[in-house]
């Protein structure tokens, strides 16, 4: 069998029915795992993804989500989560970031709790234009 | 709907416990079923032990405070037993104190909350082989 070239090798996880939430959350296990992170890092890394996904599929009507290990100037190892969806986007990202806030059927800690999960956080949305939410945990 | 997860009764207290895949059906099915059998069986507590949880997330979260609150509508006492200790760091990073839910280090500990006792003296009256 040929080498698909466009897979990476942590790959893009599809988020379109609730099964592939589940499956998602085991990818980035997978990944926390083989990146050698301790217990809780990867509780919280899988915790965030699970919150990142359920949004996209809850609020953003499905998308997808890539994992990467990534390495910094520094020679520090991270992980990386970049989940995409297509939906309506966010008007008020303030408000969106808020505890407490929310217009699904979560809690209204998805981004907020999730930010405080990861290290690096980075929100890139509009109305209209999807949301696409990309995390980084870096290893100690 | 059954949730096909395994819900014991010992007496008046129901006991059962959380898969580590579980998902957003399966955690609504559980919910409907353990409260119809609260109601019909005059339920008096009810342990739920997560200690197989990996992770949990504010879904599940909140299935658990919504259990803990009809539970205790239905004058039923609800323990959440045995979360794993990186679940209680993430939780509180998370900012989900679980507020309402009763907890306990694990399901003994849940059951003498509810008035079980382990009789002690019977165990060391016990014979022992030697």
């Amino acid at each position: 069998m040929l080498p698909d070239e466009r897979t990476t090798p942590s790959g893009e996880h599809p988020v379109r029915v609730e099964e592939d939430l589940l499956a998602a959350r085991h990818a980035v296990r997978a990944a926390a795992v083989a990146a050698g992170f301790s217990i809780v890092d990867q509780t919280k890394i899988v915790t965030a993804a699970s919150e990142l996904v359920r949004n996209a599929y809850i609020h953003g009507g499905g998308g997808t989500m890539t994992v990467e290990s990534v390495r910094d100037a520094a020679g520090r190892h991270g992980l990386r989560l970049r989940v995409r969806d297509e939906g309506p986007g966010i008007a008020d990202v303030e408000q969106a970031m808020t505890d407490g806030f929310s217009t699904g059927a979560g809690l209204g800690h998805g981004l907020g709790g999730t930010r405080r999960l990861v290290d690096d956080f980075d929100l890139d949305t509009a109305p209209g234009r999807g949301t696409t939410v990309t995390v980084v945990r870096w290893k100690p | 709907m059954n949730a096909g997860l395994p819900i014991l009764r010992l007496g008046d207290i129901l006991l059962s416990g959380l898969m580590s895949d579980l998902d957003d059906k399966t955690a609504l099915a559980f919910t409907d079923e353990l409260t119809t059998r609260i109601a019909d069986e005059g339920i008096r507590g009810v342990i739920i032990d997560i200690s197989r949880l990996e992770i949990v997330d504010s879904f599940v979260a909140r299935v658990l405070m919504q259990l803990a609150g009809t539970g205790r509508l239905l004058g039923t006492r609800m323990i959440v037993a045995g979360m794993r200790p990186a679940v209680a760091l993430t939780l509180t990073e998370l900012g989900l104190q679980l507020t309402g839910v009763r907890t306990a280090l694990n399901a003994e500990q849940a059951m003498e909350l509810l008035g079980w006792r382990r009789p002690a003296e019977a165990a060391e009256e016990a014979p022992h082989a030697s």
